[in-house]
């Protein structure tokens, strides 16, 4: 028998069921996997008192019979959710010490289902980056390696990706605000939903681009994102944003049928210079799709060149007005003050020493893209610039399209560092096909479904309509079983 | 566009985040790279497009607008770097 710690949700919910095993049991088995982990630097926070107690309150509820399918399921929390009492830094210095006295809406439903918390995990400072190097408590590393060098597990969700990966918790939660759950999913071979904007309540979730940000499962399987995310989604009083629908049961959507589907392959994705290794994975996964009854159709999403543009004014304009609030007054750190100085230079001092140099540099273009005269040429232009990308994909789904399929990421994992003396802009193209699915709005997965040449997974993305994230991830669970995707990274951590 | 040690300057100021003379010129240089790569947006033709204010086409929800919270100056303190006698404290703000 496998370890616990390496079961999926489903398996060890069937066992929790079936009395083979103990939430106690699998949540040890899961804190000694974390233990022995530190080179992976994923878990930042260790709460195994808190498991322990959520663990044993999880086996007597299993006892009394009215368990959920997450009930005793060791997780992982992004350092971005809030978790009372728990340290929540946001992956960032600015927030050292910082305990919410609350718990975010995300967490608290995921506890009330009965799943467990083993701790809080690495991610870019702020949610932003796409390598895990930007964080505060130095990079998280990808379990999966091909040679010496030490690989990034993507970012921002990087910790979990890496957690995830490397059998240290069932599943995590992760969040997306340009690409930050597919792109490390892809990274390190797991899967990562980006549900619909609205479909996740934000409540107590430190904001990056409130307008952009979408928290969502990243799990070993597609059936174990559909349990998790169940747990999730929900309309909350607390955010005006969260959607007043119905949750679905996704898990029973995954029937494994999408004969007659439309699967639209866009040719805009097809970059200049894509490497062989990924043009071939996207259409062997085009193949897969066609084998198992669906239609492909090629389709045209003619403003995709201006996605990652408009991203990168709409974002910082964003983080500038969300990041204001770090400002040494109410949470965080707070400069020491010479002789003299007043408030202005309190969070002048207090911002340079707290922020690292990505969100200082995001800050400021933000900052500079709302300020006047450039208000209209840059902030306008991009919203109306994200108003024609989101019709190119209401003008397919009107046309029939099912879902899209493109590939998650241009490339396997790089080197940690090797992006060091790289243009900002060059670590932004990270995220050319995941981030067009946020300025819409829209849910997308990650799966894994290959091997580049040298070892490293890679991944293909599915895209669907508005609130249809069940039957997305019914195609999704076709190309998973199609790929059939086993692969593990072998342990050297 | 290329923006100067100057502008450089007057951002951080406006971001409130202190930025030491001789980091402006590579911090212009970056927003530079950024600002070019933005500038591709001027290519496309937004003629009658309304900026995006709402990418979902719902309304949002409304309440009463009454107290639904409160009483907590003790949590809301909890955390602040500097809180005395119910107030967060910071250095004098008027001579």
């Amino acid at each position: 028998m496998s370890k616990l710690n390496e079961l999926t949700i489903a398996e060890a919910r069937d066992k929790l069921a079936a009395r083979e095993i103990t939430s106690v049991e699998l949540t040890q088995a899961c804190l000694s996997a974390v233990e022995g982990a530190g080179a992976l630097n994923a878990f930042v926070h260790h709460t195994p008192d808190l498991a322990m107690e959520q663990a044993r309150a999880a086996d007597a509820r299993i006892a009394s019979g009215d368990e959920s399918s997450m009930t005793g399921i060791p997780l992982g929390i992004k350092d971005l959710f809030c978790t009372k009492g728990v340290p929540s830094q946001a992956g960032s210095a600015i927030l050292n010490g910082f305990l919410p006295q609350y718990e975010s809406t995300v967490s608290q439903k995921l506890f009330d289902a009965g799943a467990v918390m083993l701790g809080k995990l690495n991610m870019d400072e702020f949610a932003m980056g796409s390598s895990n190097e930007t964080s505060t408590y130095g990079d998280a590393v990808n379990p999966w390696k091909v040679d010496d060098r030490k690989l990034t597990p993507g970012g921002s969700s990087g910790g979990s990706a890496s957690a995830v990966a490397a059998d240290l918790c069932l599943a995590a939660t992760g969040t997306d605000t340009g690409g930050s759950i597919r792109q490390p999913a892809a990274f390190v071979g797991i899967t990562g939903l980006k549900p619909t904007y609205g479909r996740c309540s934000r409540w107590g979730i430190v904001a990056f681009a409130s307008s952009l940000d979408q928290a969502g499962p990243m799990t070993k399987t597609v059936r174990d994102a559909a349990i998790m995310f169940g747990a999730m989604a929900g309309h909350d009083e607390k955010d005006s944003t969260s959607a007043d629908l119905p949750v679905p049961d996704f898990e029973a959507m995954l029937t494994g049928d999408i004969r007659g589907k439309k699967i639209g392959i866009p040719k805009e994705y097809r970059m200049d210079a894509m490497p062989q290794e990924i043009e071939k994975l996207w259409s062997d996964g085009a193949e897969m799709l066609r084998d198992a009854g669906a239609e492909i159709v090629d389709i045209s999403l003619p403003h995709t060149k201006y996605a990652l543009p408009a991203y990168y004014v709409i974002a910082p304009a964003e983080a500038s007005s969300n990041l204001a609030r770090y400002d040494g007054v109410r949470f965080g750190h707070r400069a020491k003050l010479a002789e003299g100085d007043g408030i202005t230079e309190m969070y002048e001092k207090t911002r340079a020493e707290g922020f690292g140099p990505e969100v200082q540099r995001r800050v400021m273009v933000g900052t500079y893209v709302l300020s006047a005269g450039f208000y209209d040429a840059y902030y306008n232009r991009a919203r109306r610039v994200r108003a024609l990308i989101k019709k190119d994909f209401d003008d397919v789904f009107a046309e029939g399209i099912d879902a899209i399929l493109t590939p998650a990421t241009p490339s396997a994992a790089f080197g940690l560092g090797e992006m060091a003396d790289a243009d900002p802009v060059q670590m932004y193209m990270n995220d050319v096909f995941t981030v067009t699915v946020n300025l819409a709005g829209l849910p997308g997965v990650a799966v894994p479904t290959g091997l580049d040449k040298s070892g490293l997974p890679l991944g293909l993305q599915l895209i669907g309509r508005p609130w249809e994230e069940g039957e997305l991830l019914n195609t999704a669970q076709v190309l998973e079983d199609a790929a059939g995707f086993v692969s593990k990274p072998s342990k050297w951590w | 566009m290329s923006i100067d040690k100057e502008t450089a300057r007057r951002v951080a100021k406006l971001a409130r985040i202190k930025v030491e003379d001789e980091a402006l010129d590579a911090l212009a240089q970056e927003f530079s790279a950024i600002l070019g790569f933005i500038e591709q947006l001027n290519e496309v033709d937004v003629e009658g497009v309304e900026p995006m204010t709402s990418v979902t086409p719902m309304r949002l929800k409304r309440r009463a607008d009454v107290v639904t919270d409160g009483n907590q100056a003790e949590k809301v303190l909890a955390n602040a770097p500097d809180a005395r006698e119910g107030f967060f404290a910071v250095p004098k703000v008027v001579e």
